[in-house]
């Protein structure tokens, strides 16, 4: 019990990245697994060291060894062995159900391909009945209580795809696919992370989950199938013109526009996402300005080079950025 | 030697015990300056230096550690880059485990075991002693590219893609491969003389069922060594093959298999653990009889748990991936064979629980660090149970909390046995006690020091701080943990500097020991301490499971062994009956030329694979001075 109140309390500080704060369906049956399988191993870790304190702590003036002692002591270990099969099979047996409840999905309402690559994530959505397919970065929208089946993979080394709030981790191996099924029960941003060491930056690999109501959903799905909107101020048209004539728009593709290059993340809509650089920073004009100027010190030794930019240009193209919406 | 059978040979019988001993260590001694030092094959000498050398890595791979704490103190911290920083854990992962833990191990293996089932020398002394260069060049290897800059930064596990030729350009993958082969190297040499030694070199009358149980600890480590070797073996020397001729083994775009170095990485990882923690659970099971003042109950329980451990960490291998995507029949098969290890486990530590509660504790250092073994390593097998559940897992995978249960099981389960196991036998190497009462610091700010570093890792984990990253955000919820974290690590530092600091003093200066100061029970305390280079005046006979048990008889001894060259006794596998009189080698230079010659090979096929060509006529030329018949007839007998 004491276990099982200090993973409660811990719960509460633990922040969106976590497997103890869930609010999706597997999440929240591992939380329980977690919970009940601590419980138990707290009780026996408390019953060895009780044990072991009484052993040290009876009074005796000199060492038994008698066969009635023997005998006993026999007996006794016997009974812990029996205790500790019966604990076993016990535990075995909650894991064996839990990952069977797990995987008892109804029909995957949505389904995205995940494709993990040194240091960034992409997702791309199917085209639906109302809607183009569309890629995204780092940013994963699903619609709240609805099964979504993502299908993992991995184009250079391995990853590993893990939202603890959500559920459990699932690796991404090149030249494997691996699918996942989640059910987000509450909305909410969630945070996720590479949790397989992946090269220099594994450590800044991470995305957002935004679960949303189906009508919100359906926005978001809306605004990101749409092409890029043309730049409204002059600022932002001449930073357009930067970005087609640099070499950004070999790397980068803005659908409707002539940047088609697809080694780094679709900037259609770069500033409706919470953060850029996966996760790294939140996107703001400053933060777009700085990333652009000096990737390789913001996050060094990513696949984006820096591209000498004069400080108007600079200027320019974080405008055109910012109005990416 | 002669030749003729009619002359006499000097035996050990009829002689006074002074000129005996005189006549063995004339034979018996290693010649004194710089070429004797490096031609002995003097079992002790070689596992001393092993033993020490091991304990400098344990130290340099400690810095490390404390390098990663600064680090991560802190959210976004500068004091380390991504690429030093990737290097440093790859360097403590494989530091720890290649170049401290497993050498560690088997070193006390090469020095105990030969003293605690009788014999003189170990079997194989110069394989010993080619064993001791061949690990020591490795770890210079590693340490000299760390120092350079070149480290390898693939993780100690090397998964590929990462560590492949595409992903890991430059030669930092292919100088951890070798050092695997170095390692391995020397490993399987010293399995091979500790299964060697004690099927049969046992002291006449030691019967299997008399066997010390860290004997028996050893004999199934160097099984483990000999059978999970060869997988990482295999494993490193495909990676190597694939980085250098460009073969696909785990290259999916022609065929290959990213997660076949996975399998068989952990074919040989998983028994790796085992290998560790199976010599510290015999040397827990024979130090605590001697701090309580009773024999270890239930010995023939605690040998067939060491066998089923043993036996069952050849089928735990996909605990280690149980993210990769496995099918549902193996999934519950491999959550049921994880948690089945338990049952061994529980079984040993009923034992010792039993024999402490019917025993008269007396509280010195060694019993102090087999106690703080009893509730850390506990708690480390309760999180054994935890990511066994292969559910569990994938919340816990490749977190902090990982981080936490392995170090609980490593530092926890093997090292605490260790440091009580320095205690206990520093006397017998030096023949000085170490301090108590730096013993007693060293216990308590390692012990301490240890939970408050280790115990937040796994709420870290739980709140989703994965391994392995340089660094992490400040808006996420880890910083004073990680503070925390790196603020306890000192007091652990400190407490393993104390430890250093006794072991260094007491060497010179600490209280002169005697044969046996504790009132132990087995073999080794037979002799004087330090033993003598013959180890044992007379080979003792042996006639129960404690021989030494105090009110006993003056032990039996066996006589009739030539004095004038090296011999001791060859015994049979399961009764250890008298069989013939075997000569034990001479020492020679030639292991050691045999070890420089090969390292070369091997560091120079780092870079061509005609090295392995060419290589190998010097290692072939320093094969033959080392077996060069010696000119006279083999036992005799």
């Amino acid at each position: 019990m004491f276990s099982a109140s200090l993973l409660v309390f811990l719960t509460g500080c633990s922040g969106n990245q976590s497997a103890l704060n869930t609010h999706g369906h597997s999440a929240d049956a591992l939380r329980d697994l977690i919970i009940l399988i601590t419980v138990v191993c707290t009780v026996v870790w408390l019953m060895v060291v009780g044990f072991l304190l009484w052993a040290l702590a009876r009074r005796r003036e000199v060492p038994r060894r008698d066969s009635d002692t023997e005998r006993k002591m026999a007996l006794s270990i016997r009974l812990a062995i029996a205790a500790t099969i019966l604990t076993v099979a016990g535990l075995t047996i909650a894991s064996f159900y839990t990952t069977r409840d797990l995987n008892s999905s109804n029909g995957a309402s949505l389904t995205v391909r995940v494709k993990a690559q040194q240091w960034w994530w992409q997702f791309a959505y199917q085209a639906s009945d109302q809607e183009p397919p569309f890629l995204t970065a780092n940013e994963l929208h699903i619609p709240v209580n609805k099964d979504v089946r993502l299908e993992l993979e991995a184009l250079d080394v391995i990853h590993s795809l893990w939202i603890p709030s959500l559920a459990g981790k699932l690796d991404m191996i090149p030249g494997r696919k691996n699918i996942i099924t989640i059910r987000a029960t509450r909305p909410g941003i969630y945070r996720g992370q590479c949790a397989e060491f992946c090269g220099l930056q594994h450590s800044h690999m991470a995305f957002v989950v935004v679960v949303e109501e189906g009508a919100a959903y359906q926005r978001w799905v809306a605004a990101q199938a749409a092409p890029a909107v043309e730049p409204a101020m002059a600022e932002a048209s001449a930073g357009k013109a930067v970005f087609m004539s640099k070499p950004c728009a070999a790397c980068h593709t803005i659908r409707g526009t002539s940047a088609t290059g697809t080694s780094g993340p679709d900037l259609t809509h770069v500033a409706s996402r919470r953060t850029i650089g996966a996760g790294l920073l939140e996107t703001t004009r400053g933060s777009l300005a700085a990333w652009i100027a000096d990737p390789q010190t913001l996050k060094p030794g990513n696949n984006m080079p820096l591209v000498p930019l004069t400080s108007d240009e600079l200027r320019q193209i974080s405008a055109y950025m910012e109005e990416l919406k | 030697m002669t030749r003729d059978q009619g002359a006499r040979v000097p035996l050990d019988v009829d002689i006074s015990d002074a000129e005996l001993e005189r006549q063995l260590k004339e034979t018996w001694s290693s010649k004194p300056g710089l070429w004797g030092a490096i031609s002995t094959v003097d079992h002790k000498v070689v596992a001393g230096r092993y033993i020490a050398t091991a304990f400098v890595f344990l130290i340099l791979g400690g810095l490390l550690a404390m390098a990663m704490r600064l680090q991560l103190s802190q959210p976004e911290a500068r004091f380390i880059n991504p690429d030093r920083y990737n290097q440093i854990f790859t360097m403590h992962g494989s530091t720890m485990m290649f170049l401290f833990a497993v050498p560690v191990m088997e070193a006390m293996a090469a020095y105990l075991v030969p003293l605690m089932v009788g014999t003189r020398n170990i079997a194989f002394p110069r394989l010993n002693a080619f064993s001791y260069w061949i690990f020591l060049f490795g770890g210079i290897l590693l340490w000299v590219a760390f120092a350079l800059d070149t480290a390898p930064d693939v993780g100690w596990f090397a998964y590929v893609p990462l560590a492949g030729p595409q992903y890991a350009p430059g030669k930092r993958a292919d100088l951890w491969a070798q050092m695997i082969t170095f390692t391995e190297v020397a490993a399987l040499a010293v399995a091979v003389e500790i299964a060697v030694t004690v099927f049969k070199q046992r002291a006449p009358g030691m019967s299997l069922d008399r066997i010390p149980v860290l004997v028996w600890a050893m004999l199934v480590m160097s099984f483990l060594v000999i059978m999970a070797m060869p997988a990482i073996m295999f494993s490193s020397t495909t990676l190597i093959l694939d980085r250098l001729v460009g073969t696909h083994f785990y290259n999916p775009a022609e065929g290959g298999d990213a997660l076949l170095w996975q399998h068989l990485f952990w074919f040989f990882g998983h028994p790796e653990v085992y290998i560790i923690f199976l010599p510290a659970v015999g040397m827990v099971s024979t130090i605590l009889p001697a701090f309580v003042g009773r024999p270890l109950f239930g010995y023939m329980l605690l040998v067939m748990a060491l066998i089923t451990t043993g036996v069952l960490s050849f089928g735990l291998w996909v605990h280690h991936m149980f993210t990769v995507g496995l099918p549902r029949v193996g999934e519950s098969f491999f959550t049921a064979s994880s948690m089945s290890i338990a049952v061994p486990a529980g079984i040993q530590i009923f034992c010792w629980l039993a024999t402490l509660w019917a025993g008269k504790p007396v509280y010195k250092t060694p019993l102090l660090f087999i106690l703080g073994f009893i509730v850390t390593f506990v708690m480390g097998g309760m999180t054994g149970v935890m990511v066994a559940s292969v559910p569990f897992d994938t919340q816990v995978h490749d977190t902090y909390f990982v981080v936490a249960h392995f170090h609980y099981v490593l530092i926890g389960g093997a090292v605490f046995p260790l440091i009580a196991a320095v205690y206990y036998w520093f006397p017998k190497m030096t023949g000085r006690m170490m301090s108590e009462r730096l013993g007693r610091w060293s216990f308590w700010l390692i012990f301490c020091g240890f939970h408050l570093t280790f115990f937040p890792m796994h709420i870290l984990g739980l709140w989703g701080m994965p391994r392995r990253i340089y660094t992490y955000q400040p808006e996420l919820p880890w910083t004073s943990l990680n503070l925390f974290v790196s603020l306890s690590a000192l007091v652990l530092a400190g407490g393993f500097l104390v430890f250093f600091v006794n072991a260094i003093r007491s060497r010179r200066n600490g209280l002169p020991a005697g044969s046996n100061p504790w009132g132990a029970a087995t073999l080794e305390w037979a002799t004087s301490s330090p033993p003598p280079p013959y180890n044992f005046r007379r080979i003792p006979v042996v006639s129960s499971l404690d021989p030494l048990t105090p009110g006993e008889n003056e032990l039996p001894v066996v006589a009739g062994l030539r004095t004038d060259r090296r011999e001791l006794l060859v015994t049979s596998v399961v009764e250890a009956l008298p069989q013939a009189r075997e000569s034990s080698t001479t020492d020679s230079v030639w292991p050691f030329w045999a070890a420089v010659a090969t390292s070369v090979m091997l560091v120079w096929s780092i870079f061509t694979p005609w090295a392995v060509v060419w290589g190998s006529i010097p290692v072939a030329i320093t094969l033959i001075g080392w077996f060069w018949p010696k000119g006279s007839p083999e036992d005799e007998s």
